[in-house]
């Protein structure tokens, strides 16, 4: 008898999970979600965003993976290289988002971005740069410039209470930082990047918007090996001269750099939008310098072409990977929209893309910067992000070479040029 | 006769097959593609399209950052040979005798730095040689307050010292646990006969010991050479192989321009280079240690 009814148990037990996987009404759509929020705050704000969506949406489940940076990259290149990328994943457009593209790894969302009201929802400018081949294939959260970012005090200390608008002031402002026994600029030259931007806004202020379009229609034949730029690679071997870096400043890293500025240790560093969010977590007191902390845009150079209005800058967003499906775009539409993006300001700090989302950016300094992108006269993305990644590494190394003194300008512009046209 | 012979064949294959199996589809496998792969120029995403014969081959071989790579690896062999092999020796023999008293403790702490993970060990250098707030900077300050800090990892001329003296911490306590089990297998009798035959202790070890070390050492070098050529997380963790691909080797050389620069044609060409020196070298060295054996 017992022995019967556990037998009878099993059976519906059997037939009760038989039947478990068709009372559910269908299989759930996942959407796969890869982003750098690594920090606690974007952390649960990007838990919060999938939360909602799939409060709303039952049938959809997000996946959320967040990775480092350094990581994010390298695992995101593996998973590419199989030729599965996932649906969501945080890219800065250019270069690398241009292999994809090629590759066939991306989507096209040129439809449902023009098809409503989601293309107008944006800045307009912002939008090339997450093209490639004039399809859309990614959409921006957020755009920046490169600027300098000061300490208040310590310029205040030999006299400056603005930044100097003129590349020779700015150099008379680093050698009487330097007399005064400050350290005038923190470099991470050996992350390479940091110095890139150095070299490659000399050029622009050298050249100006019309130098770098000429260079990459190939309109100005001699690429990067022009005059102006081997004349930049002088500028910045000028500017070396005096000095004006940390001791060992060609092993130091960005954080390194970071850390400097956030402590006091140096009156200047120059870098994008993200820089005070990284000097706030370089301080004991994640406060950062504070009201201390200016920002300003690349002084302009006398006899140079370019504007003090023409800017380098970028940022981030995320692509869609081939296989997304129409639910993980509509994520997508969700998460860039205009009431999120205003949410990302606030706890992040981003300079928001969507339009009307600057109500979110309350720190003055970001203010200035979202200022210096809308009223720019030319916009060049990160150099060695727009380049390919080869070309992109080169200038990044051969930036290192100008500050070190193992290449003159003109050989480390060769070098660039050369990687550059090797298609 | 007949039976016998068919029998051995279901044993053999049970015992070989897998291993067979694992090793052509993760040794030999990945070994030709990648022999394929370098004759393309090729950013591995999509299809291998675009065939460039020894193209990459002949741009490695004139390429300067990777002669200053290899260069930099036979520096790191060199520097293994004559500072790490013998110094695990000399402490081998010291702290091999069972007489010396905390020996035990000794060879626990030689053999630590081993145990570490490489990166963790590059962080942990990077941290010492830092020269804002590392412990070479708090020596300075307690010590030479005026000389300015040097900044070992930042300076082109000193960054492939500085990470040579961390592999040289890092390996030295390995060699010198394979030395030490070596120096166990000599019989006792024999180190025993030779001072009974009035040997001094620097003949017996001389004349009996590292003669019958011999063939632990050459092993020793062996793992000194393929290691130097491989080395990559310790330089990774301590600058990338920078300032100006000053302390470059071959590996970080082919993960830096093959892989993170979408060039997987070209870095194939490294791998398979560097394939072929390791393959030469352990075939004319593991012929080198059987004839010293058989001696």
């Amino acid at each position: 008898m017992k022995r019967d009814q556990s037998w009878r148990a099993a059976a519906v037990c059997l037939a009760l999970s038989l039947l478990v996987p068709w009372a559910a009404s269908a299989d759930p759509i996942k959407v796969t979600w890869w982003n750098i929020g690594t920090a606690a705050n974007d952390r649960a704000l990007n838990t919060a965003f999938a939360d909602e969506y799939m409060k709303a949406h039952p049938n959809v489940q997000i996946d959320v993976t967040v990775l480092e940076n350094e990581a994010f990259k390298s695992k995101l290149t593996t998973v590419m290289q199989s030729g599965s990328p996932p649906d969501l994943f945080q890219t800065w457009g250019g270069g690398v988002l241009t292999e994809y593209g090629k590759a066939g790894l991306l989507k096209d969302i040129t439809g449902p971005v023009k098809g409503s009201s989601w293309y107008a929802s944006q800045a307009p400018g912002v939008w090339q740069n997450y093209s490639v081949n004039g399809k859309i294939n990614a959409v921006a959260t957020d755009m920046g410039a490169i600027t300098f970012w000061y300490n208040k005090d310590l310029l205040a200390k030999v006299g400056y209470k603005t930044f100097p608008t003129d590349w020779d002031d700015f150099l008379a402002l680093v050698k009487k930082l330097k007399a005064a026994g400050i350290v005038p600029i923190a470099l991470g030259a050996g992350d390479k990047w940091p110095a890139m931007h150095m070299w490659s806004y000399i050029a622009l202020r050298l050249g100006g918007g019309q130098l770098f379009q000429d260079t990459f229609s190939g309109k100005n034949t001699k690429g990067f090996e022009d005059p102006t730029f081997i004349k930049a690679g002088q500028v910045l071997k000028d500017l070396t001269a005096l000095k004006p870096f940390q001791d060992g400043f060609l092993g130091a890293t960005y954080d390194d750099e970071a850390s400097l500025v956030a402590n006091g240790k140096a009156a200047m560093e120059l870098m994008g939008q993200w820089a005070p969010n990284v000097q706030k977590d370089k301080t004991a007191d994640k406060m950062g310098l504070g009201s201390k902390l200016g920002s300003a845009p690349f002084p302009a150079i006398k006899g140079g072409k370019g504007l003090v209005t023409d800017v380098i800058g970028g940022g981030g967003g995320y692509a869609v990977g081939k296989n997304a499906s129409d639910a993980a775009i509509d994520f997508l539409k969700f998460l860039t929209g205009k009431e999120n993006q205003i949410r990302m300001a606030e706890t992040s700090g981003i300079i928001a893309t969507a339009v009307g989302a600057e109500v979110g950016i309350k720190d003055p300094n970001a203010k200035l910067v979202k200022a210096i992108v809308d009223k720019s006269t030319f916009f060049q993305l990160y150099l060695d992000q727009f380049l390919s990644p080869a070309a992109g590494g080169v200038v990044n190394d051969s930036v290192q070479t100008i500050l070190a003194g193992t290449a003159t300008p003109a050989q480390a512009c060769a070098a660039i040029q050369a990687a550059y046209s090797d298609k | 006769m007949m039976t016998k012979r068919r029998s051995k064949w279901p044993l053999l294959l049970l015992l070989l097959g897998p291993t067979f199996l694992l090793f052509t589809f993760f040794v030999v496998v990945p070994v030709i593609e990648a022999a394929v792969f370098s004759l393309y120029k090729w950013n591995g995403l999509g299809p291998l399209g675009d065939f460039r014969g020894l193209n990459n081959f002949w741009t490695l071989f004139q390429n300067a950052v990777f002669h200053k790579a290899l260069t930099n690896n036979l520096a790191i062999v060199f520097f293994s040979l004559v500072v790490e092999v013998p110094l695990a020796l000399y402490l081998a023999l010291i702290l091999g005798r069972s007489r010396f008293k905390f020996a035990v403790l000794f060879r626990t702490i030689f053999f630590l730095p081993y145990v570490f993970s490489e990166i963790i060990s590059g962080l942990l250098w990077q941290f010492i040689y830092h020269p804002q707030r590392g412990l070479v900077h708090a020596f300075y300050a307690a010590f030479l307050p005026d000389a300015s800090v040097p900044a070992v990892l930042g300076n082109p001329d000193t960054v492939l010292a500085g990470i040579m003296v961390v592999i040289v911490w890092k390996y030295f306590g390995f060699h010198m646990s394979i030395l030490i089990a070596g120096l166990q297998d000599i019989p006792e009798e024999l180190k025993e006969a030779a001072r009974m035959d009035g040997a001094t202790e620097s003949q017996t070890t001389r004349r009996i010991i590292l003669p019958l070390l011999l063939p632990t050492i050459l092993i020793s070098v062996f793992f000194a050479v393929v290691g130097s050529f491989q080395v990559f997380d310790t330089i990774w963790a301590m600058g990338k192989g920078d300032p100006v691909n000053a302390a470059e080797s071959v590996v970080t050389y082919l993960y830096k321009f093959g892989i993170q620069r979408f060039n997987i044609g070209y870095g194939s060409a490294v791998a398979v280079t560097i394939f072929l020196i390791c393959l030469t070298f352990s075939l004319t060295y593991n012929r080198l240690i059987s004839r010293v054996e058989k001696r």
